[in-house]
């Protein structure tokens, strides 16, 4: 015959195990949870980006922005593609050369040189920058993204944009 | 006065009707026998709940296609945060479930509790038995690798061979003409929604009927009663955090190999089911010929079928089972002929060192220019990817190969190569020329190719173009004329005349032109490994 529930010690034990039902799922749950939210959000331990040839720059005038194209190599889940890029590439006085990310940083549309304006605009919601890539105009609330580049004699080389180098 | 807690119980309660429902499944009526040896229902029904869960979680990564699926898989493993974990826990919980299923089973059988009126809660779990062996044939094609392709492959042929239903079989799992991308997503669509549909549908039913019929009570019990809740939910739970621990241990633990993807020229590979199937397997080995069927289809549909008429015909016939002792030694027999069958089928051939075998149908990256291949082993050997990607890498120097195009001359990178190397300007010119090729035509495709192959048959290549080989030979549609094709040598030369032939030409050649060639024994061996993996 099992003995009753209704003495200290069986109070006791069934507290308990009450204690370790509610704590058992928690715990699986919990770790569960933990590891398909590192699985989710968390990024690629592996990530790579290349450096492109974006072409000869010897012919371009300054201050005059040019778009240029380009094949470069990108990481893409598990393949990595040859992937058509482009960027607005502009060349001061000094012939220091700047290359900027094709899109807006408002909302990420193609923005276009206009020439009369000297002003990079976006078609999307007119922003405006100038041709160092500041903001002139909103609703964009920072300057245009600029690729990293290195000089080979006149080829120019463009490698991730600088502000999302920790790749 | 009544909480706000309390207030919005009452409100879900009197507009769902859950928590009562809750309740009453907890505080049901069970025998007070019931104890340990009753938690295995519950155990499975978690593995099914871990299994759907880091399924979806993989299927998130997973691209279901065959061209994808192996990179894919490995990049979830390599690359991802904690995929390796999750696939793991993928892998490792199909076989614990199979276990754990079979532990179910047994205790049931012994229990006696598939007799009236429970032959209905018996059948929905054989047919839960089936469904979970569906899932792991369906899911182990999914890494797309040669134990994958293979297990299909044999699986798909049985099928087909069935009398009556092959053919139609055949062309439901999409394999009447080959196992490939019609097959892999019939399996994954089987393996995704058709099964955890059916499997969701049966454990309802199965549920259902064990709170009907209640838990078989011990034979010689009082018919005392008490609450499933706490003390049996109590059992289930600490039996589901052992098995938790063992399956995160092994997860954490062992690692699931991904195996080299699925090669269907690959004729060196030993196919080998996972274990659970390996009885099945080695089944098949005692009914050759003609007798095939019995071991592929009469034995397995007769242990089915017997399992599903046991409450039927045990009722009458079958008084040995009546008590536990009886029954457990059938199933302890039942065990040991498995065992002895699952044992026998893990003994044969081990996978073959590739390095002493050739795959007499080839490698379809063989048939890539050799000078493409001795091109990729120099970039290697020459330390090439110290300031180069191929394609893509963290930051180097110069620029990646394989995705832009070449802005120097071929005589700027001929130059380029004797400047660059720390072998100096030794590279001979064939190597030099072999290295070109490959730094002036790699293709994306083609650099995610090459490392796939094996590194004797990239030696082979190197010392085929150190020999200058090509002059008079062509191969895979490039070379001299002057010697006959080596294309299909496997077929018409041995190992050891290809090796007499290079020591003396005219001996076994009369009239040949050929040199002697004295190459050093590993050199030796690569070469002729290339010559003989070359496709006709």
């Amino acid at each position: 015959m099992r003995k009753t529930t209704t003495d200290s010690p069986g109070i006791i034990r069934r507290k308990l195990m009450i204690q370790a039902i509610c704590a058992i799922p928690a715990v699986i749950g919990g770790t569960l949870s933990a590891f398909a939210g590192t699985y989710l959000c968390a990024r690629r331990r592996v990530a790579g980006f290349e450096w492109a040839d974006a072409g000869d720059v010897s012919l371009m005038r300054d201050r005059t922005p040019a778009q240029i194209r380009f094949t470069r190599a990108v990481a893409d889940g598990w393949k990595v593609r040859a992937e058509q890029c482009s960027a607005w590439v502009t060349i001061d006085e000094h012939r220091n050369v700047t290359a900027f990310a094709p899109q807006c940083t408002h909302l990420g549309c193609a923005y276009n040189w206009q020439a009369e304006k000297k002003q990079f605009v976006c078609p999307c919601h007119g922003s405006k920058f100038n041709v160092r890539g500041d903001v002139i105009e909103g609703p964009a609330s920072r300057p245009l993204d600029r690729y990293s580049i290195k000089l080979e004699g006149n080829r120019l080389w463009l490698g991730p944009l600088k502000d999302t180098e920790d790749v | 006065m009544q909480s706000r807690f309390t207030r919005i119980a009452g409100w879900v309660d009197d507009r769902t009707g859950l928590p009562s429902a809750i309740s009453s499944f907890l505080l049901e009526d069970i025998p007070a026998s019931a104890g340990w040896p009753h938690v295995f229902g519950s155990v499975a029904l978690f593995l099914f709940l871990v299994q759907g869960l880091t399924g979806i979680l993989l299927a998130l990564n997973y691209a279901p296609t065959p061209e994808d699926a192996h990179s894919s898989l490995t990049y979830i493993v390599r690359q991802v945060s904690g995929g390796r974990l999750v696939y793991g826990l993928h892998h490792w919980g199909a076989s614990l479930m199979i276990i754990v299923v079979f532990l179910h089973m047994a205790q049931v059988f012994i229990f006696g509790a598939f007799r009236r009126p429970r032959e209905a809660t018996w059948l929905a779990g054989v047919a839960l038995l089936l469904l979970t062996f569906a899932f792991g044939l369906t899911g182990y094609l999914l890494p797309w690798n040669n134990k994958a392709y293979w297990g299909t492959v044999v699986t798909t042929r049985i099928l087909a061979g069935l009398p009556g239903a092959g053919p139609i079989l055949a062309q439901l799992t999409g394999s009447a003409d080959r196992v490939g991308a019609v097959t892999f997503s019939r399996f994954y669509a089987l393996h995704t929604l058709l099964l955890p549909a059916a499997t969701i549908c049966l454990i309802a039913i199965h549920v259902y009927l064990v709170r009907r019929h209640g838990i078989t009570p011990e034979r010689r019990s009082d018919q005392e009663m008490r609450k499933f809740f706490p003390e049996q939910l109590f059992r289930d739970f600490c039996a589901v955090f052992l098995a938790f621990l063992c399956l995160f241990l092994a997860a954490c633990f062992l690692d699931v190999p991904l195996e080299r993807i699925a090669d269907p020229t690959d004729t060196s590979y030993v196919p080998r089911p996972e274990w659970y199937f390996l009885f099945l397997f080695q089944l098949l080995k005692f009914f050759p010929g003609r007798l095939e069927i019995v071991g592929s289809l009469i034995l397995p549909a007769l242990a089915v079928l017997s399992l599903a008429l046991l409450p039927f015909v045990e009722r009458t016939y079958l008084k040995i089972l009546k008590g536990r002792v009886q029954a457990a030694c059938v199933v302890a027999l039942a065990f040991s002929g498995w065992l002895a069958l699952t044992t026998a089928g893990s003994w044969g051939p081990e996978q073959p060192n590739p390095k002493g075998t050739i795959s007499a149908a080839g490698d379809d990256r063989i048939q890539l220019p050799v000078q493409m291949i001795a091109g990729y082993a120099y970039f290697q050997s020459f330390h090439c990817e110290a300031c180069h990607d191929l394609i893509a890498g963290p930051p180097k120097p110069g620029p990646a190969l394989g995705v832009t195009e070449l802005q120097h001359s071929r005589d700027w990178i001929l130059q380029h190569f004797t400047n660059s190397f720390r072998a100096g300007a030794a590279m001979p010119f064939p190597q030099r020329i072999a290295l070109f090729e490959f730094v002036t035509r790699s293709t994306p495709d083609l650099v995610q190719t090459l490392p796939g192959i094996r590194p004797e048959l990239l030696n082979g290549a190197q010392v085929f173009v150190a020999s200058a080989c090509a002059s008079c030979h062509k191969v895979n549609g490039s070379g001299g004329d002057i010697g006959p094709s080596l294309n299909g040598l496997s077929r018409r030369r041995s190992r050891d005349w290809i090796r007499a032939h290079f020591a003396a030409p005219g001996k076994l050649s009369p009239g040949s032109m050929m040199p002697s060639y004295h190459f050093k024994e590993k050199e030796e061996r690569d070469l002729i490994t290339y010559l003989l993996s070359l496709p006709e």
